[in-house]
């Protein structure tokens, strides 16, 4: 270290400015070159996606020419879907289970999470404690004896279950990320409220949970993530295409026809990712922060 | 009596500063109606929890008991068999194959997710401002895609017949490679896959970890002349250890328990040496319908998830404690 600051200390200052300066650019070029290797790979799969849902079955089994591009663009596959009523069916199951889930976890998880940050009573600690462990605990840990479960409530093969079932996977993620929220708006605040004679359920209403907005977007997209993507438990739970959502829909029902069906089941897939990409362009940067709260406080 | 002895305060008080005997009356009767306040507010607080807790007790901790329950049952459920389950899955070859391919798509895969999220976060914090947002963006897209759909699309390219990836191979002049037709191939093509969907997310988590490093640091260190190997080694390694190994610690839980990715792409095959945990349990207790025999497969994670949340449990109280002192 000590020879490296005094070979340093020979070199003119003007001159080391400008090799860090070249330096500095050189490595801003590398990063670039370097990501966009990385951008290229992450993104095949999505980009191929897209391409073999604008090509006709016929095209794909002729397998003439470079499979990366499609030579007669044509939308008839989703023209197909958007008009088969069974697509319609996933897509509006997806739908409203997914806007269900959402509205339950987040009341669930907001209720909670303000009771546990802020009316401390005994046990809370316990409870935040435990409800991070469930967090933690993964659907295929349970799901056969949730098996047992719903059959017992007369759910199996029927969609309501999802609605049941999802919230147990998104609010202790909601729960634990809202306490995190809550505990950071500043304990004057509820005060003053409560001396101006407020009861709780004004103070939630009219102080947390505008002030913790960004922390419930943040939430809301986590559970709308777990209601529109959960692959198992519709698996697991869900037999007849009737019942079934988008993601199980898509994998069990539409393989089932011809090899080349392919083109229609990528355009399924697009049509599927639609809507969590779209949330995700306009919101992403409110999940990240939701997200990396814990990284950048340590 | 106490009414008295209050009174009799008062009134003494009163002769020295009246201000303190009316001030104490007041604090008194405040600490009462406190009391009472504290009573309501932690009825409520427990009414505000209800939710959470009966769906946390009735479905995570019931089903937990009732899986064990179910585990030590005889294939009709009729009668009890304690641990005989575990120890017929134990001696069977396809289930020892589950033990392996488990530790090993777990551990690769997670090493690997840590390993290009690492580099690529280091990438993006050369890159500054609206731009950075623009290419994280781009990055982050394997992980908002439903798993499921996005899996399904990595069968596609990876299909014998009609697979891009080959053709794009055959072209450079290489020879197809049948990608999940052997078993090596095919666990290499369930991890690949996972690393594919799971990188982003190791990624942002260390973006933000390093942007949380002070710059200072890194000033000083220049000043002293230090490498960029001594930079990271001295400097980023230490600050971001804590948030390595926890990103680590969840995503070897939910790894190691991941059912998607195996079960869309090769579904166990080809014999048996893809199966993980999750998809074997799967075909076991729902497929064949032998609950029991599926719910002891499961309970076969449940050591080393709750040694694993152990940890991690561990680590997130001790930097909570941290943040609120």
């Amino acid at each position: 270290m000590t020879t490296a600051m005094a070979s340093s200390d020979t070199i003119p200052r003007k001159a080391k400015v400008g090799s860090l300066e070249r330096q500095r650019r050189w490595a801003l070029g590398g990063s670039y070159a370097a990501l966009s290797v990385f951008v290229v790979i992450f993104l095949v799969p999505p980009f191929y996606m897209i391409v073999t849902s604008l090509k006709s079955s016929a095209e794909i089994s002729a397998q003439q020419g470079s499979p990366w591009i499609p030579q007669n663009p044509t939308l008839d596959n989703f023209i197909y879907l958007a008009t088969n009523a069974q697509f319609q069916r996933y897509f509006l199951n997806s739908v409203w289970v997914t806007g269900l889930v959402v509205i339950l976890s987040m009341t669930i998880a907001i209720l909670a999470a303000f009771s546990l940050s802020r009316m401390g009573f005994k046990g809370s600690q316990v409870i935040s404690t435990g409800v991070f462990l469930t967090y933690l605990v993964p659907p295929s840990l349970l799901f056969i004896p949730l098996f047992q479960i719903v059959g017992a409530l007369g759910l199996i093969n029927n969609t309501w279950v999802l609605v049941l079932l999802f919230p147990t996977l998104a609010v202790p993620f909601c729960t634990w990320l809202m306490i995190g929220y809550f505990s950071s708006i500043p304990k004057e605040l509820d005060e003053a409220a409560l001396i101006d004679g407020a009861n709780y359920l004004q103070i939630l209403l009219k102080v947390f949970i505008p002030v913790a907005m960004p922390g419930i977007i943040a939430a809301t997209i986590f559970a709308f993530t777990v209601g529109w993507g959960a692959f198992l438990y519709p698996l697991a739970y869900l037999y007849s295409a009737d019942q079934a959502v988008l993601t199980v829909g898509i994998v069990r029902e539409l393989i089932r026809g011809d090899v080349f069906a392919w083109g229609t089941i990528m355009a399924a897939c697009v049509m599927a990712a639609a809507p969590p990409i779209l949330i995700y362009t306009f919101l992403m940067d409110y999940y990240v922060a939701g997200l990396t709260a814990g990284a950048t406080k340590g | 009596m106490h009414h008295l002895i209050e009174e009799a305060r008062l009134a003494n008080g009163r002769t020295i500063a009246i201000g303190m005997g009316t001030e104490a009356s007041a604090a008194s009767r405040r600490a009462g109606s406190l009391k009472k306040l504290a009573r309501r507010r932690s009825t409520t607080a427990l009414l505000l929890c209800a939710p959470l807790i009966v769906l946390i007790v009735g479905l995570k901790l019931y089903p937990t008991f009732y899986a064990i329950f179910l585990s030590m049952l005889d294939r009709k459920m009729e009668h009890f068999v304690g641990l005989d389950n575990f120890a017929f899955l134990l001696t069977r070859h396809s289930f020892q194959l589950v033990i392996f391919q488990s530790c090993l798509f777990a551990i690769t895969a997670v090493v690997m997710k840590a390993l290009i999220g690492f580099i690529v976060a280091h990438l993006m914090h050369n890159i500054r401002g609206r731009n950075q947002r623009i290419w994280r963006g781009l990055l982050l897209v394997p992980w908002v895609i439903p798993l499921a759909l996005s899996t399904l699309t990595w069968w596609w390219l990876f299909d014998p017949s009609y697979s891009a990836l080959n053709w794009t191979l055959n072209w450079l002049g290489f020879e197809s490679i049948p990608f999940l037709g052997t078993t090596w191939n095919a666990r290499i093509a369930v991890i690949a896959v996972n690393v594919w969907f799971g990188a982003p997310f190791f990624m942002i988590m260390y973006l933000a970890a390093l942007k949380s490093v002070p710059e200072q640091l890194y000033e000083a260190a220049a000043i002293d002349g230090a490498t960029a190997w001594q930079k990271l080694r001295f400097i980023t390694l230490p600050m971001m250890r804590n948030i390595i190994l926890i990103t680590m610690l969840y995503s070897l839980i939910v790894t190691f328990a991941d059912f998607d990715i195996v079960r869309i792409l090769t579904n166990g095959g080809p014999q048996d040496s893809t199966h993980l945990f999750a998809t074997y349990a799967f075909n076991v207790g729902i497929e064949s319908g032998n609950i029991p025999r599926g719910a002891s497969v499961s309970l076969f994670m449940f050591p080393v998830l709750a040694t694993l949340a152990f940890f991690v449990l561990r680590d997130v109280l001790k930097r909570s404690r941290e943040v609120s002192t």
